[in-house]
């Protein structure tokens, strides 16, 4: 069943087109990478569908249900998930906190808040550090704790943007069995990711944007071996790969 | 556990005090002091929901203290409602006021929202000044009434009944703004403070905890608005709406803590008193001279300890937790 519905999403910043037309969708429980150079859309395009940005035209139906330009905290209620590419944690607050704020959405009080808010923390592996401020994590563990506060909120869709990004190779294996773990919950997932070892390993399908437009699509051995992308992102040495 | 019994001895010790106090200190200067100390406490807890907690840094805190101060003696003079009834509908008035305001300053953040809470400040002065109905620039006075009356608010023969109902007064806002800023929307004003954006991708509806504080900041000021009115028994658009009114909350707000609740009030408890001793002592010099050493004290802390003297407290505890 389709979960996520984009058609036609079209987002202008003055003469720039920033997302051109873009359409796709996504069913329960898959996960879908976005890929494409930089400045070609990706953000903005998770921008359009949380709720930060109005689209100029296009229209985005979630679960059956027309969320185009509501209020993002209407769509997190629907049940749509973020992080952010450049992480913005609550900085002064503890980790727990930071959870509980996205716990709240679906608790019922503050005590339910934070027995959820400890459960996550768990998941993502930083229990030790519940009470330690958010300010004091290392850069990894900033994305793990963005990625756990966007659990709190129960998504049935997770949009995630770079979480990978500056890790190692083994941190990156973590962060791909965590992602995996919230699959198999049913949640469905948009990767937005550079690392293309981890996009290639975790998605069931690919989408490539460049300069606003939406150039490919399909499963990632497909997507390695198009000729466009290879020309627009990837570069030669990885087809030859 | 042992630090608890500690805190519960400690509340216990300080509501001891607090109860003997005007016993212990009859002269009525030192019980004008504490009433002083209980009334901008209750202002500066009421800044720190909006200036610490939501990041709504506002100059405007005397125009609600002003709102107060001038419905409940209007409903008085004109309809001898019980300035009690007065306090709370002067509450509600600054609240629907602070909410009006927020409109058009929804967009507003940091400084900008600062230098329109200051135009508030002016347009609620200005307004009052030129209003016939309210007393224009010369101010309304509360008639005496010839004995002491609860009912109308009036104590002629000793500061203590003001002394008590201020202390209450500063009990009920400390209550209502730490149970309201423990639970779900403290959380969120200290989420949406740090960013909105990453907040509202948390489901947080910021437009709607951003009017919350506001309208509970513009109650809790409204109600020492009211007090103050039954305490002086006169009240005019200078006095009671005064820039410097508003800086000096935001000053000992800063000083205390910002964004703690206890700060303002350890600011309180430490500046009011000082600058009242030093005006005192002084007399008619006295009051410059106080604000310099106020000025003296908050360039320190800044140099010190810029998150203000409460993180001093904080430090020393985790300096406790350490060693043991």
């Amino acid at each position: 069943m389709t979960l996520l519905e984009v058609k036609g999403v079209t987002k202008r910043f003055g003469g720039l087109t920033a997302v051109d037309d873009v359409s796709f969708e996504i069913a329960e429980g898959k996960i879908l990478g976005l890929v494409g150079p930089n400045g070609a859309g990706k953000t903005t395009l998770f921008n359009c569908i949380s709720g930060l940005y109005r689209v100029n035209s296009g229209m985005i139906v979630f679960g059956g249900r027309d969320i185009t330009n509501k209020p993002a905290h209407i769509v997190c209620r629907a049940g749509i998930g973020r992080t952010f590419q450049i992480v913005q944690n609550f900085e002064r607050m503890t980790l727990t906190e930071n959870i509980m704020v996205g716990a709240f959405l679906r608790s019922r009080g503050k005590k339910q808040a934070a027995e959820k808010g400890l459960e996550i923390l768990e998941f993502i592996q930083l229990q030790e550090k519940k009470d330690v401020k958010a300010r004091n994590l290392s850069p990894p563990e900033k994305r793990r704790l963005g990625l756990g506060m966007a659990l709190a909120t129960e998504p049935r869709l997770l949009m995630l943007d770079e979480v990978m990004a500056g890790l190692t190779p083994v941190e990156i294996d973590g962060v791909l069995d965590l992602l995996w773990k919230i699959q198999e919950t049913g949640v469905s997932i948009i990767v937005i990711e550079h690392v293309m070892r981890a996009v290639m390993a975790i998605s069931e399908k690919i989408i490539v944007l460049d300069s606003g437009k939406k150039i490919s699509e399909g499963p990632p051995e497909e997507i390695a071996h198009d000729d466009r992308v290879i020309r627009a992102y990837l570069g030669k040495s990885y087809a030859g790969s | 556990m042992k630090t608890r019994l500690r805190d519960l001895m400690l509340f216990f010790l300080l509501g001891v005090f607090l109860l003997i106090y005007p016993f212990v200190f009859t002269q009525a200067f030192y019980q004008h002091i504490m009433i002083m100390v209980f009334m901008y406490g209750l202002l500066a807890i009421s800044w720190d929901i909006m200036g610490g907690y939501a990041n709504l840094f506002s100059f405007g805190q005397s125009a609600f203290f002003g709102i107060g101060a001038y419905v409940s003696t209007l409903l008085f003079l004109h309809w001898e409602i019980t300035p009690w009834l007065g306090m709370v509908a002067g509450g509600f008035a600054s609240g629907v006021v602070g909410i009006i305001v927020s409109y058009p300053t929804a967009r507003l953040k940091g400084h900008y929202f600062a230098i329109a809470t200051l135009a508030f400040l002016f347009v609620v002065q200005i307004v009052l000044e030129n209003w016939k109905f309210v007393g224009g620039a010369q101010g309304l006075t509360l008639p005496l009434t010839e004995q002491s009356s609860f009912w109308k608010f009036q104590f002629r023969e000793s500061k203590i009944p003001y002394y008590y109902i201020m202390l209450f007064l500063l009990g009920l806002g400390f209550l209502l703004a730490k149970g309201t800023l423990n639970s779900r929307v403290g959380y969120y004003l200290r989420a949406l403070r740090e960013s909105q954006e990453v907040a509202q991708s948390l489901g947080v509806n910021t437009a709607k905890y951003r009017l919350m504080a506001i309208a509970l900041s513009g109650f809790l000021s409204a109600l020492a608005g009211t007090f103050y009115a039954q305490y002086v028994l006169y009240i005019d658009p200078s006095s009671v709406i005064s820039l410097n009114l508003s800086v000096e909350v935001v000053l000992i707000s800063v000083f205390g803590g910002c964004g703690t609740i206890y700060g303002p009030l350890i600011g309180t408890v430490i500046l009011i008193p000082l600058t009242n001793l030093i005006r005192a002592s002084l007399g008619g010099a006295g009051r410059g001279i106080a604000y310099m050493v106020f000025g003296g004290i908050i360039i320190l802390i800044c140099v010190l300890q810029p998150d203000g003297l409460v993180k001093l407290f904080e430090r020393s505890k985790k300096a406790v937790a350490r060693e043991v």
